[in-house]
């Protein structure tokens, strides 16, 4: 790289060749002002306020879109510069309303400060000349926008175009007229707009104003902590404003590579069911302890006892095997060791499960089989390197919003995109093509692609032959799925299948991101030995860009997995069932362990309904929501003889327990969550407990002690230390380590830089297994009585069951109600029109919801989310599962579907209506 | 939110020759970068104007942001976004017509029509289009009517000049 010499205030400084003058003089510590520029954000040069005076030079460049120049000799002060700034501030002045009094931005505001640094004042009165007048936008929940208070630097254009690939702003009209915003002015929400809030960090004055923030603090009030977002696997690393005791605000931090400074909506705005006023702020238990009794307000003293009692009672009557325990993917890693270890060491059985297996067990079973590490392979930062990225059953812009930006980034690199879904979910508008195969098809879609590739001689012999096994298997197993069969099954084109399949293996560097459209089948397992087989063929994992990568759902269901959250395994996957396993925790834990083990959720379900299971220890689940046929689990913890539920919300599943426990929100926590990529990052605590609620490591402690285990290591840094030293693959972390961009796994040692993709020389089982797998349909197919196929999923709005996002009141303003989508071609066949409501009815039950008719399901298909209690998408689910990783099939249930009459319209107007209703009393 | 379309098949927007014309030049420019503005101008020519649903559609098969093409649209007073009257009238406003009551043309114009400046009546019959000067200042004070000058104008005139127009519609 060449380098330059210049002078700048007469200070020489080098810089490489194409350097600007403004982030040359950066290097020497001198702040030029500027109001457009950004780092991340290309070069408008359209504020002036950075000019600077160059020697020789007639005019004054824009220091921010003049590179640097051998010899160069820059002056930043100059009184010609400084008049040069002063006019373009006065102009702004002139234009700017006077309000800086109630101005959210007052002391974070640049256009304030450089006034202030050049000492320019408003236009004297009568002197300003004519003011521009903008109706003020207040029709969105999230934020406010002024144009009066804009100053056209355009930051949010090029961020919503730039950074997000989004483009719901630009310029509009000319001259003295122009102003930012949508194409024809509509509201944001009418626009692309999905409110992540890029632009509301980008503006460096008070034209965008989140409503949150209005009148809770000053920005010299405001301290901000950084932390991991509680919402999904991706991990953003945000920082929460805090004022006092209170979250005011959050903002997306550029210190992790997981975001780098990009966050989505849930991130930005939908934090504030912290301070809702129906947290659980004290312990309660039923009154006069009968089932149907009164849930009320009990002391810390009386509701651990009673659980600590009644669960020991059970023990005791009925064994250990008579007990469960369902850990929390929301939870941190060091309370899910505990919860684990509570399950394990002191109830005394393996049967502690979570959400994973409603989500990745098939993920989780699968790749440990053909690789023998059950995570994603690769890095997030590495995704929009790759040349060719095919993402199969994966929403990815809404489900993992900044890993969708991932893809978009590739994409405008140049990389070929394919997408695998039945429905033209977003990243098919980019897409190279888009494979719309029948729901429950994967496999028969998978093996067709390696079909071509084998007929085609496209494989990798390299490294079929020197890094895999039981190649010979696979292919007399793909052999009959020739494109044209292929074909028939999926409905995918046969050039289409061809295309795709040279595609992938001819890249460079190719990768494959896929979620729940791959794991929740009855054939989840083989779905994920398919993809593994696809990307050891073409040797297409153990390298950069590359990989396997299963996009987690929750913001630590990776660690829940990790601290042993499993019936099979104790924290690092190491099997229970293995007796040098077991005595190493006995001997660290002192207590005496089951070999055996658990059973998983759905069985715990089962086993709770066949009056097996006696006492269920919940911790920040909601199986009320969650789990598939919703009416069987409601039977099935009804059965229990006690039900202890721990939760900072009272759920669905907490107004069916015995005592609720109140936990504390990841805003009031400390310790570690480990995201999709097994990057494992702080949460730090910013706010004090609402209530009386506690600590859930305290809470799971006290409960182990009141059962005769006093636990030395309880605090977030003690218990990550324990299970450190226990979990090989954890083994070099500690909280002091993580520091601001945390730890990828495995990190066997404290030296140990942490590892961004997995398998590169040989993988974790030695050679990788290919798997011979034959396509299975799903369990339950459509028939004459329930003609449709329902498949489920979320949005970008909101987040599984609900319990945070339907209380943020931007999220549930926005989207306050389930849209279930329907083809055109059904809709009018069943009558319905857009906004409808319908009755949507599978063998397991029914329910109703509005209907939004669009092509963006096929014909025959029907997709529900399950994130509205009112609608529960799964009271119609299948509880048939995998029978490897026993995951259920969420994905294909058969169901029918009619207009629901008035009768029904108005009992679903009555429910949720709190949920709703009561965003209106949100922070 | 993403902007799934709603419809399989591409909704109407004209006349089916216009909706075919604008599928040609969409055919023509997809693979060309930076052609916005031909773009823009032969949709107008088209349509007359701009339409938001054929805006919507070069958007969508040339990949451009329609805050993008709005941007364009809006930029340049070339493009209209609004269906524009058969007939332009165009009052000078320049200053000798403005010494000579030009002024009180266009507000005899504004009267007749019942619409103002940069408006089209609701048959679509007339667009008032702002003008400043058209540059016939011995003619003061001066309207056009399409490619027709009327000079030496009184305020009395104006109803009987559009009534021709009208009249010329009717008869066509």
């Amino acid at each position: 790289m060449k380098m330059i010499n210049l002078t700048i205030d007469g200070r020489p400084v080098q810089v490489p060749e194409g350097t600007s003058i403004l982030d040359a003089a950066g290097q020497l510590g001198i702040e030029i002002p500027t109001l457009c520029h950004a780092p991340e954000l290309s070069v408008a040069g359209a504020c002036r306020m950075c000019v600077v005076e160059v020697e020789r030079a007639r005019n004054l460049p824009a220091s921010c879109a003049t590179p640097v120049a051998e010899g160069m000799v820059v002056h930043t002060e100059t009184p010609r510069v400084q008049k040069a700034r002063r006019v373009v501030l006065e102009l702004m002045l002139a234009n700017h309303p006077k309000e800086c009094l109630l101005c959210e931005k007052n002391g974070d505001c640049r256009l304030q400060d450089y006034a202030y640094r050049y000492q320019v004042n408003w236009p004297e009165a009568g002197k300003g000349g004519e003011v521009r007048t903008f109706p003020i936008d207040t029709t969105n929940p999230f934020f406010i926008r002024d144009h009066q208070k804009c100053i056209l630097c355009g930051k949010c254009v090029r961020a919503c175009q730039e950074v997000r690939g989004v483009a719901a702003i630009d310029y509009a009209n000319r001259g003295f007229y122009t102003k930012i915003t949508t194409a024809y002015d509509v509201p944001l929400q009418e626009s692309p707009c999905q409110f992540c809030g890029q632009c509301v960090d980008a503006c460096p004055v008070g034209a965008l104003t989140p409503r949150q923030s209005i009148g809770v603090g000053r920005a010299w009030e405001i301290r901000k902590v950084q932390t991991t977002c509680t919402y999904c696997g991706v991990g953003c690393s945000i920082d929460l404003h805090v004022k006092g005791d209170r979250v005011v605000g959050a903002s997306a931090s550029k210190m992790s590579p997981a975001n780098r400074g990009r966050i989505c909506v849930k991130g930005k705005f939908g934090w504030d069911f912290i301070h809702r006023p129906d947290r659980l702020t004290t312990p309660l238990v039923r009154k006069g302890g009968g089932k149907d009794a009164e849930l009320v307000p009990a002391s810390w003293e009386e509701a651990l006892d009673l659980v600590a009692k009644r669960l020991g009672e059970i023990r005791d009557k009925h064994g250990s095997e008579a007990l469960a325990g369902l850990t929390s993917a929301k939870a941190t890693n060091e309370e899910n060791y505990l919860m684990q270890k509570l399950t394990r060491g002191v109830f005394g059985t393996n049967n502690i499960d979570h959400c994973a297996r409603l989500c990745h067990a098939s993920t989780v079973a699968g790749l440990a089989m053909a690789f023998g590490s059950g995570a994603m392979t690769n890095s997030i930062e590495e995704i929009d390197q790759s040349d060719v990225i095919l993402v199969m059953g994966s929403n990815t812009t809404e489900g993992h919003p900044v890993i969708g930006l991932q893809v978009k980034n590739a994409v405008k690199k140049g990389a070929k995109l394919i997408v695998a879904d039945p429905r033209k979910i977003e990243l098919t508008e980019l897409a190279h093509l888009h494979l719309q195969l029948v729901p429950g098809t994967n496999v028969a879609l998978l093996n067709g692609l390696m079909h071509v590739i084998l007929a085609e001689g496209l494989q990798s012999q390299k490294f079929i032959d020197s890094r895999t096994e039981g190649f010979a298997r696979l292919k007399e197993a793909v052999a009959e799925y020739t494109p044209d069969y292929v074909s028939k099954i999926t409905g995918v084109p046969a050039e289409k299948i061809r295309e795709a399949a040279r595609l992938y293996a001819r890249a460079a560097n190719a990768t494959i991101l896929y979620a729940m459209g791959i794991t929740q089948h009855t054939t989840g397992t083989d779905n994920v030995l398919s993809i593994a087989n696809l990307a050891m063929l073409c040797g297409q994992v153990g390298r950069p860009y590359t990989g396997v990568d299963p996009l987690r759902g929750q913001n630590n269901v990776q660690g829940a997995c990790d601290m042993g959250g499993l019936p099979n395994v104790y924290p690092g996957y190491q099997p229970v069932d293995k007796p040098e396993n077991r005595e190493k925790f006995e001997a660290s834990w002192g207590a005496e362990l089951s070999d055996k083990p658990g059973l998983t959720v759905t069985e715990i379900m089962a086993a709770a309904e066949a009056g097996k299971i006696h006492g269920l220890y919940i911790f920040g689940e909601n199986p009320m929501m969650s789990d598939p046929d919703l009416n069987h689990v409601e039977k099935a913890l009804r059965h229990l003889d006690f039900l202890v539920v721990q939760d900072i919300f009272l759920t669905e599943t907490a107004a069916l327990a015995d005592v609720v426990l109140p936990g504390v929100s990841f805003a009031e926590k400390d310790g570690s969550f480990t995201n999709t990529e097994r990057r494992v990052q702080r949460v730090r605590q910013a706010v004090p407990p609402v209530g009386q609620a506690r600590q859930d490591w305290e809470i799971i402690a006290e409960v182990a002690e009141r059962m005769g285990h006093p636990w030395e290591n309880r605090k977030p840094a003690d218990v990550m230390r324990e299970m450190a030293a226990l979990t090989p693959i954890y083994g070099g972390i500690s909280l002091e380590r993580l520091g601001d961009e945390g730890l990828q796994w495995p990190c066997p040692t404290p030296e140990h830089p942490g590892t961004p993709y997995l398998h590169a020389d040989k993988f974790s089982r030695g050679p990788g297994k290919f798997h011979a797998i034959t396509f299975r349909k799903p369990a339950e197919l459509p028939d004459k009585e329930y003609p449709l196929i329902l498949t489920t999923g979320r949005i970008l709005f909101h987040y599984h069951t609900g319990t945070l996002s339907r209380r943020s009141k931007g999220l549930g303003t926005l989207r306050p109600y389930e849209r279930a989508e329907i083809n055109p071609s059904d809709a009018e066949r069943l009558d319905l029109a857009d906004g409808d409501f319908a009755v949507v009815k599978s063998r397991r039950g029914q329910v109703t919801t509005r209907v939004q008719v669009t092509d963006r399901v096929p014909a025959g298909v029907v997709f529900m989310t399950f994130h509205f209690k009112e609608s529960a998408a799964n009271i119609l689910t299948n509880n048939a599962v995998d029978p490897v990783a026993k995951i259920p099939e969420f994905k294909v249930a058969a169901v029918n579907v009619r207009k629901a009459t008035a009768a029904e319209v108005e009992k679903l107007a009555g429910a949720g209506v709190e949920l709703v209703a009561a965003t209106g009393e949100g922070a | 939110m993403s902007q799934a379309s709603q419809a399989g098949k591409p909704a109407r927007i004209g006349t089916p020759r216009q909706d075919a014309a604008l599928a040609e030049i969409l055919g023509e420019y997809k693979h060309e970068k930076g052609a916005l503005i031909p773009v823009l101008q032969k949709t107008q020519e088209v349509y007359g104007y701009v339409p938001r649903e054929a805006m919507a559609r070069i958007s969508q098969d040339l990949k451009v942001p329609m805050s993008k093409l709005y941007g364009i649209a809006t930029f340049y007073a070339q493009f209209h976004l609004k269906p524009r009257g058969e007939n332009i009238i165009r009052v000078c406003q320049g200053t000798a017509c403005h010494v000579r009551g030009g002024a009180r043309i266009l507000e005899a114009v504004q009267k007749e029509l019942g619409i103002k400046p940069g408006e089209t009546t609701p048959d679509l019959r007339f667009t008032i289009e702002p003008v400043a000067c058209l540059g016939a200042c011995g003619l003061s004070p001066v309207m056009m009517v399409n490619d027709d000058t009327y000079g030496r104008l009184t305020p009395e005139m104006v109803s009987e000049i559009l009534a021709r127009y009208a009249r010329a519609a009717e008869s066509a």
